[in-house]
């Protein structure tokens, strides 16, 4: 396609229409990969041939309008480009106008990074234009801010708006910022609320970052917002959009977070500095070798022993349950703490003796000196106690997960407990060793302390790998050494009472409203315990009583609840044996199937839909398995 | 193959209670007895014949109240106590007499111990933590008049004095006081004009006791921290720092140089008291006996070097004495 320097009355409408055609029909892509480059070269000085370009997008008809403009808005190697390329178009053309400021940024959200850049920088260079920068940036905090929005839509799509939102903040100038300075405010509190209520790390993450953001362009002087959260690539990209490199940037923002720093710096260690400075140089120690060394008269005697001192530890249980209720020597109160749990597991006649005292004294031990790994020791100590004594222990532990002025981080500790000690009471210990070796089950290990919702699904995809494939090949593994399944006379123990009363509100705790982090918490669990009562007697009467559970919530609105709902589909497709899932279970097991189905189609999140895909896939498995053999 | 260390030549038991301070007097010729003071919490203080290592005397003056400094003013006839009642009592013990002749109300609810520098015959300066948060005042005894009141300059944020030490350059040169404070700093006073000449931040924590030798113009002080800092004056009357020592266990409540300049003794909270070389701070040996936090040490003012002794009072109620490096 070229175009001819001459003829004044040339009427590009002609062109347009083919334009237009061509990229309704898919065929973006390869015209204007050749299209493109040209007409940015052409563009380059000459006006006429900006006003002529101008000219062809504005003849598009408005039918075929979106997909030229999607193509371009795609193709243009920068804003500056695209600018010179479209013109104000967006000013002119209503329908380009919903296309840029409304359906590429709200409504999808497929596009590259760069692809954004492209369209908000088009919107900033242009003082007509800029009027839309600042409406679009409104509408996109509007939607940001919205705790359905946060809720219901997937997290690419938070993500994009939060780029977008970026990028935006970004051109802003001064007095722009200064004149929506306050709304910016609103929304930003808004927003951050409904952010870091939510129960997936990535959605939390990217509502501080935002947050901070907006926070930085606001108080350019005085203290800004500054979240604690774990920097990786995806959040130094995100960052990274605050700064442009073009001229037109309004406020740097990198030399105000060092100047904020060194502000809120202490000025009692400059002043430390600048005392210590007064006093002269320090003396060389080598003036005193001139004299006659008669120290060397003297002989060291030997100080081997000199070492670092330590508190002693008691060394029987009542001890330190005395030590850990009342003494106010804190170096032996956190020797305690360290000794406590082989002090538990070397005396398990003495724990069974006071082992709901020390679960007791353990769910309420707070840090009392600023002990390394504190969390992880009161745990262990936890566990230790729970598998010296399960049954008492369990109950006293259930019984308190339902009771009132317990914390959040109490009750999640509770449900983390059970779910270690019933991971080791479940594997065979290997007779006269008292260390349990946690990895006997290759590959799936529990991490005291990790993030949950990881492990549970590496756990279910491992257990469906080791189901779905049949490898035969004879003894390739070495024989682990067998024990009996301590979880079998406990398994109803730690599982029933959790799942009694969650639907029983409190005046502190309410399951089913605002405490929505702990049930999907405790959803998880129940998926863990169930996996793990593979093979004991109470295994089906779990089923039953986790598929019921499972159903009343199946439309739970938090996304993460419902992760851990699926995941208790899998356990228990997995741990029931198959003869009485299909005879005891049936309507309830086609029933499930139906709700399953309907999730893999309409879940918004990605990883509940993957979840019920594999459900589905089990079933599957399982009528296969049962038609093999002969009934 | 280095030799374990010494134990005890011998250990006083009897104080029952914590023991916070101690001195010898040991000088006089025969037949006095070598004598060592030591004054405990429980307010009673303990004059122990070295010879046969049991107490002589009992002084009870300070009502209950723990006695934290004992000093002897020129010969062991004249003792000078100062105890948590808030005052500093003097006795005489000459011919077995146990009376307080004169006492000094210093208001100070501290644990500052007092310095006592002989000036001239029967005349002594006696610098003590006053009233006022910040100040030392010093007094001439027995007069028990004002020579001055050393106050940090406003804003100078020093805290507590923390220890004292009065000295002068030799017999009839002016006198000077180093004292350590609460922030960790060491300041030289001069005394007639009343002005710091120096200050050193020697700790980031408090200074807990500090020694001096005028001879070589060094110093050392412990802390509660893990440091001994060990600082010199050059010849302009300021103090540097001359090097640290850095020690296994955190907290030193005493130190002490030997009159000989060659050793000194550092007392620990982690009951162990140790031995340095003083002129290059080389350790020589950690004495390990205590079962409690050792609050003081002490070396004896012998005449014969090979008599020397070194006392140190714990709170676990002993004074242990210990002949060590005796041979020099």
């Amino acid at each position: 396609v070229c175009f001819t320097l001459g003829g004044l009355d040339c009427s590009i409408s002609f062109i347009s229409h083919v334009l237009g055609k061509v990229c309704i029909h898919g065929r973006q892509k390869e015209i204007l990969s050749v299209l493109v480059p040209h007409l940015t070269e052409l563009t380059q000085s000459d006006c006429i041939w900006q006003r002529m370009c101008w000219r062809l997008v504005e003849c598009v008809p408005e039918r075929w309008m979106e997909a030229v403009l999607l193509g371009f808005v795609q193709r243009a190697p920068g804003a500056d480009v695209l600018s010179r390329l479209l013109g104000n178009l967006v000013v002119k053309n209503k329908k380009a106008q919903f296309v840029l400021t409304q359906k590429m940024l709200l409504l999808q959200y497929g596009h590259k990074t760069a692809v954004l850049q492209n369209l908000l920088g088009y919107l900033s260079l242009d003082p007509l234009r800029r009027p839309f920068l600042i409406q679009v940036l409104q509408e996109l905090l509007e939607t940001w801010g919205s705790s359905s929005a946060v809720k219901h839509s997937p997290p690419e799509q938070q993500q994009y708006i939060s780029k977008a939102i970026l990028i935006c903040l970004s051109h802003l100038k001064e007095s722009e910022i200064e004149s929506c300075r306050q709304e910016l405010l609103t929304s930003m509190m808004e927003g951050v609320k409904c952010h870091l209520d939510s129960n997936l790390p990535h959605i939390r993450r990217l509502g501080m970052i935002v947050a901070e953001s907006i926070s930085l362009k606001i108080n350019t002087d005085g203290p800004v917002l500054k979240f604690q959260y774990e920097e990786d690539d995806e959040t130094r990209e995100l960052k990274s959009l605050l700064v442009q490199t073009t001229p037109c940037c309004a406020v740097p923002s990198l030399p105000d977070e060092e100047e904020d720093e060194k502000a809120a710096g202490q000025p009692s260690v400059s002043d430390g500095d600048r005392r210590s400075q007064t006093a002269a140089p320090v003396v060389p120690a080598g003036e005193s070798d001139s004299e006659l060394d008669s120290d060397d008269d003297l002989i060291p005697y030997d100080m081997s022993e000199d070492k670092e001192l330590q508190a002693k530890a008691p060394l029987y249980l009542r001890d330190c349950i005395e030590v850990l209720t009342g003494c106010e020597d804190v170096d032996k109160w956190e020797a305690t703490v360290k000794a406590l749990e082989s002090l538990i597991r070397r005396n398990p006649a003495t724990t069974r003796e006071v082992s709901v005292e020390l679960a007791k004294i353990l769910l309420h031990l707070e840090e009392k000196t600023c002990t390394e790994g504190f969390a992880e020791l009161r745990q262990r100590a936890q566990v230790a106690v729970l598998t010296t004594d399960p049954i008492p222990v369990a109950q006293y532990l259930t019984s308190q997960f339902y009771s009132l002025n317990y914390s959040l981080r109490q009750r999640v500790d509770i449900l983390d407990v059970l779910v270690l000690a019933a991971q080791e009471l479940s594997c065979p210990k290997s007779h006269g060793k008292t260390k349990h070796s946690v990895t006997s089950k290759p590959g799936i290990q529990l991490l005291p302390g990790s993030d949950s919702s990881k492990d549970w699904r590496r756990i279910v995809d491992e257990r469906i790998k080791s189901k779905t494939r049949r490898i035969a090949t004879g003894q390739t593994q070495v024989e682990l050494a067998s024990g009996p399944n301590e979880f079998n006379s406990v398994a109803g123990h730690f599982f029933f009472p959790l799942i009694q009363h969650f639907d029983r509100p409190l005046t502190t705790f309410d399951l089913l409203g605002e405490d929505h982090f702990v049930l999907g918490r405790l959803v998880h669990t129940l998926a863990v315990l169930m996996y793990l009562a593979v093979n004991t007697v109470a295994v089906t009467a779990m089923g039953k009583a986790l598929l019921e559970f499972v159903w009343t919530l199946r439309f739970h609105t938090d996304c993460y609840v419902r992760q851990g709902l699926l995941s208790c589909v899998s356990s228990l497709l997995l741990s029931v044996p198959a003869e009485r899932l299909l005879e005891d279970m049936t309507e309830e097991l086609l029933e499930a199937q139906a709700w399953l189905g309907d999730v893999v189609e309409k879940d918004p999140d990605g990883d509940c839909r993957r979840l019920a895909l594999h459900n589905l896939l089990l079933m599957e498995n399982l009528k296969k398995k049962l038609q093999i053999v002969p009934s | 193959m280095a030799l374990p260390p010494p134990d005890p030549q011998f250990v006083l038991r009897g104080t029952s209670a914590a023991v916070h301070t101690l001195h010898f007097s040991c000088g006089g010729q025969e037949p006095d007895v070598p004598v060592l003071f030591s004054g405990s919490e429980s307010g009673l203080i303990h004059v122990w014949n070295l010879k046969t290592c049991r107490v002589d005397t009992v002084l009870d003056g300070h009502e209950r109240n723990s006695v934290y400094c004992v000093e002897t003013m020129g010969s062991k006839d004249r003792l000078l106590s100062q105890g948590r009642d808030q005052r500093i009592c003097l006795w005489d013990l000459a011919e077995g007499r146990t009376s307080v002749i004169d006492s000094v109300f210093t208001e100070n609810v501290g644990f500052c111990r007092c310095s006592l520098l002989k000036v001239a015959q029967g005349h002594w300066l006696m610098a003590m933590a006053s009233k006022a948060l910040e100040e030392v005042q010093v007094l001439e005894l027995p007069s028990k008049t004002s020579v001055c009141t050393l106050k940090p300059e406003v804003g100078a944020k020093l805290g507590m004095p923390m220890c004292l030490k009065l000295w002068q350059l030799s017999c009839g040169s002016q006198p000077l006081l180093l004292a350590g404070y609460e922030d960790g700093s060491v300041v030289l006073w001069n005394l007639s004009m009343g002005k710091a000449l120096s200050q050193l931040v020697c700790h980031q924590e408090p200074v807990m006791s500090l020694d001096f030798d005028s001879e070589k113009t060094k110093g050392i002080s412990g802390s509660s921290e893990k440091v001994l800092s060990i600082w010199s004056l050059n010849e302009q009357q300021n103090l540097q720092v001359y090097k640290t020592h850095k020690l296994v266990n955190a907290g030193i409540s005493d130190t002490a140089i030997r009159p000989d300049k060659k050793i000194l003794a550092t007392a620990g909270w982690d009951h162990r008291i140790r031995i340095f070389g003083w002129k290059k701070m080389k350790p020589l040996a950690v004495l390990d006996y205590h079962t409690a936090t050792v609050h003081c040490v002490s070396f004896s003012d012998h005449n014969q070097p090979s008599e020397r002794l070194l006392a140190a009072g714990s709170k676990d109620h002993r004074i242990s004495i210990w002949s060590i490096y005796t041979q020099t």
